[in-house]
């Protein structure tokens, strides 16, 4: 994939947390407006491959890592980089919906005035519930508190928190696993219909969702040192009907993981 | 073989009386404790009740034990705790907040965590000492409500410390993450969420130090607050003396007159302290009240 | 589908950066704080405590059992001050230690709970209770009490001090107690039920002994808290220092020392001032020696355990 239709470029990306390595010698490019997913057997890096992106992992006190990210092609970890100015760049929604203990409003409005904004935000913030089909159910009640959602609503309210600082990459980290079917389902389409203007990164480790809802996938696992590399990236369809590795393959007929 | 069963019986027998007998000790124990409270209240209700009157409360101590009051003790109580629980308040949010928030987990910060646990445990006089030295003498202070209130903060910023650190380990990780992937800088996220989350906590520790503060009367005296003040405090650098001081006076007094004022005074204070506390358990329960949603 | 209309710009990104820098460096300050408060105390009593030594010989001082500074024969030696302070503390702690620890256990193994709900508070209004209330309740009704009772006991005394002083830090040791044998694991209560304990034995022969170090922590935590404590035994112990072991006769301690100089009229500056110093720093290091020891108590003992 060339640099134009990569937004986010891992090139011989290697973690570690002190001396230990967790991930070894990634090379990842997201594709502009699609989907990609990350999976893998648990505990095999994936969250932390995708913390990079959006230098979360610069909250860990021993995180280390060696290799390039480029976001946009330029390089994300050059020492004149801040790293609170990246985040709502390149945007985060967690494994379990976190809303702020604050109103449905409050909570979409939060990025956007901490970042300065000056515009409208009535209208900001009405269309980032949209875009995160979250909008119709809760209309009526923009000042009552998140909390008082379900949980599939409070994980599309921070959706629309991600939206409404118009981020161009949006990182999703397992973000069905604390939801029941009905929800993950309403997750998936929206997440169809945000791919058209918005880079997805899902972190997954439902299989069935990665084939249902990526258009490309990487297979990370852990060796027997249990440090991560990448063992297969390839477009969805071609991953799941015809691996390349016999890894790979193993995992996703399920003979473990 | 003979049966181990009898042999059992008698020993489960001795023991269970045992262990009764222990049980009731135990409850003795409280019971003991529990009179001991009752009966200093009762004491001192009796002594001072019919000596509170508005005459009491807006009068200024004198010679005669029947014209005494405690206006000027309680004026200067409210001046000193008032500096003292502001600047207690603000230095000892701010260093809470540095070392739970910004401070890597270090020398640094092991140093002041030991650091404070032992000046919490340093005898209330000896900060009386320091403020003598410090801020009455160096600092040219005086024996001024200021430089009172800044010993009483001194004295009780370890417990604000230590109240606020909890009170903002307990909020969820999660609520800081969610600001970060935004683009919130750390000191946002702290201003804007994690402090008022932690707000109510916070504020309960502040209460209970100032709780403290208000009955103390050691440090201030080395400070050099008056005990026989006829005036009101009119000013930061007035002179002053605190209510407790103020009994301390009264109790010094040969007279039994006088004691009876003392007693009337303790009760006011008793019932002030009352009210702290009640309002530190308000602000408890509607704390949990709002979290358990 | 576009972008929403949202941009940060870089006006914004360095106006918050140097926002950022400015207040970790008040936050720093206000911690630096509290390690300026342990400086200034040690200084200020080094420095004080210093200049009486100049003028009177440490030997003296910690070896005489005259303690006269404020009459015309000035005698400097610290061991009535000392004799009283023990008096009361060790008095105190008489009263405390096993009162404390038979409430904890109540507390922590028999109470149920809604009498834990009343008795936890009741026991935490004992601790909030000013000093002065204390002093006020032992000379004008502890002592009184005790006179009536044998006419050997004096007006002023150690023994009455003693007793409401255990009755203050009585709460004190309670709940510490309390908290280190609520950390004893449930395993360990429920391996002794399973083989036939009592109730009372699984408390004296596995809680306790388990939570030892944090009891005997919480012990040597109170009596340093005595040995600190100033309004009861200046309203009710007297100010005689009197090298002495009898509990019924006034003595005086080091703490209602400090207070008497500082009310009375030794002007600042003389040596008969100095004193409080000299009393202050003796003070400061038993009390600080007492925390220490309790931080390393429970510090390695618990290694055994866990």
């Amino acid at each position: 994939m060339t640099g134009e239709s990569a937004v986010v470029q891992a090139k011989r990306l290697s973690v570690y947390y002190g001396t230990t390595q967790v991930i070894s010698d990634v090379n990842l490019d997201v594709a502009r407006s699609k989907i990609t997913a990350i999976i893998g057997p648990s505990g095999s890096g994936k969250s932390t491959l995708l913390r990079c992106f959006n230098r979360m992992n610069d909250l860990i006190p021993n995180f280390k890592m060696s290799g390039q990210v480029l976001f946009e092609g330029h390089d994300l970890y050059a020492p004149d980089v801040d790293p609170t100015t990246i985040r709502y760049q390149v945007g985060m929604v967690f494994q379990r919906p976190n809303p702020f203990p604050k109103s449905i409003f409050d909570n979409v409005a939060f990025g956007p005035r901490i970042n300065g904004f000056r515009g409208d935000l009535q209208s900001l913030v009405e269309e980032s519930l949209r875009r995160a089909a979250l909008f119709d159910e809760v209309k009526d009640r923009l000042k009552s508190s998140a909390l008082a959602l379900s949980g599939g609503q409070q994980q599309r309210l921070c959706i629309a928190r991600a939206l409404a600082v118009s981020p161009r990459v949006i990182l999703m980290d397992e973000p069905c696993s604390s939801l029941d079917p009905m929800a993950t389902l309403a997750i998936e389409e929206l997440m169809r219909e945000l791919s058209e203007y918005y880079s997805i990164v899902i972190v997954t480790h439902n299989m069935q969702q990665a084939a249902r809802v990526s258009d490309f996938t990487a297979f990370l696992m852990g060796d027997e040192r249990r440090v991560a590399e990448l063992i297969e990236f390839n477009e969805t369809r071609q991953m799941f009907t015809n691996p390349t590795d016999e890894r790979t393959e193993a995992y996703i007929t399920g003979r473990f993981g | 073989m003979e049966s181990g069963y009898e042999y059992f019986q008698r020993g489960m027998l001795r023991r269970k009386w045992k262990g009764r007998i222990f049980h009731a000790i135990c409850l003795l124990a409280i019971v003991l404790v529990l009179m001991v409270l009752a009966t200093l209240l009762y004491n001192i209700i009796e002594q001072g009740w019919n000596r509170i009157d508005w005459d009491f409360l807006t009068g200024f101590p004198s010679r005669r034990p029947e014209r005494a009051g405690i206006y000027g003790a309680l004026i200067g109580s409210i001046y000193v705790i008032s500096i003292a629980s502001i600047t207690s308040f603000v230095l000892g949010v701010g260093a809470a907040v540095y070392l739970e928030e910004y401070a890597t987990r270090g020398w640094f910060v092991k140093t002041v965590q030991v650091n404070i646990s032992n000046l919490a445990g340093v005898p209330s006089v000896v900060y009386g000492l320091l403020g003598l030295e410090i801020f009455a003498r160096t600092l040219g202070l005086g024996d001024s409500v200021l430089a009172g209130g800044f010993t009483m903060a001194l004295l009780v910023l370890p417990i604000v410390i230590i109240a606020s650190e909890e009170a903002l380990r307990a909020v969820p990780s999660t609520i800081r993450e969610g600001a970060f992937a935004l683009g919130a800088s750390r000191w946002q996220s702290i201003w804007h969420l994690v402090l008022p989350q932690a707000f109510p906590s916070i504020m309960t520790g502040v209460i209970l130090a100032v709780s403290r503060a208000i009955g103390e009367a050691a440090p201030l005296i080395v400070l050099g607050a008056l005990a026989f003040v006829p005036f009101a405090p009119d000013g930061l650098l007035s002179q002053f003396t605190v209510l407790p001081i103020q009994i301390f006076s009264w109790i010094s007094r040969p007279q039994a007159a006088f004691h009876e004022v003392a007693a009337a005074a303790i009760m006011v204070l008793l019932v002030v302290l009352l009210s702290m506390n009640a309002v530190a358990v308000l602000l408890r329960l509607k704390y949990q009240k709002r979290s358990g949603v | 589908m576009g972008p929403i209309g949202f941009v940060s710009t870089s006006e914004l990104r360095l106006r918050r950066y140097f926002t950022e820098r400015i207040i970790k460096i008040l936050l720093l300050l206000c911690s630096v704080v509290s390690i300026l408060t342990t400086i200034g105390i040690v200084s200020v009593l080094i420095f004080e405590a210093g200049l009486f030594f100049s003028e009177v010989s440490i030997i003296e001082f910690v070896t005489s059992t005259k303690w006269t500074p404020l009459f015309s024969s000035k005698h400097f030696g610290i061991w009535p001050l000392l004799t009283g302070t023990l008096l009361t503390s060790f008095g105190a702690m008489l009263i405390a230690l096993p009162l404390g620890l038979l409430s904890a256990i109540y507390l922590s193994e028999y109470a149920p709970d809604p009498a834990r709900q009343i008795l936890k508070p009741i026991l935490e209004i004992l601790a909030g209770i000013p000093t002065v209330i204390y002093g006020f309740f032992a000379l004008l009704f502890v002592t009184p009490l005790l006179r009536s009772i044998s006419d050997d006991v004096a007006i002023f005394n150690a023994i009455s001090p003693a007793i409401v002083m255990g009755i203050m830090i009585l709460p004190m040791v309670s709940s510490l107690s309390e908290d280190a044998m609520k950390a004893v694991p449930r395993s360990l209560r429920e391996g002794a039920y399973a083989l036939g304990a009592t109730k009372m034995e699984v408390a004296t022969r596995v809680v306790v002994p388990a939570a030892l170090s944090g009891i005997v922590a919480a012990f040597i935590l109170a009596v340093s808290r005595a040995i600190g404590e100033t309004m009861i035994v200046a309203i009710a112990a007297g100010s005689n220092p009197n090298f002495t072991f009898n509990p019924l006769v006034p003595i005086q301690t080091m703490t209602g020392y400090i207070v008497q100089v500082v009310l009375g009229d030794a002007p600042t500056g003389t040596l008969a001032h100095k004193t409080i110093f000299a009393v202050g720093i003796s003070l400061f290091l038993i009390t600080l020696v007492m925390n220490l020891l309790s931080q390393m108590v429970v510090g390695k003992f618990r290694e055994v355990y866990e």
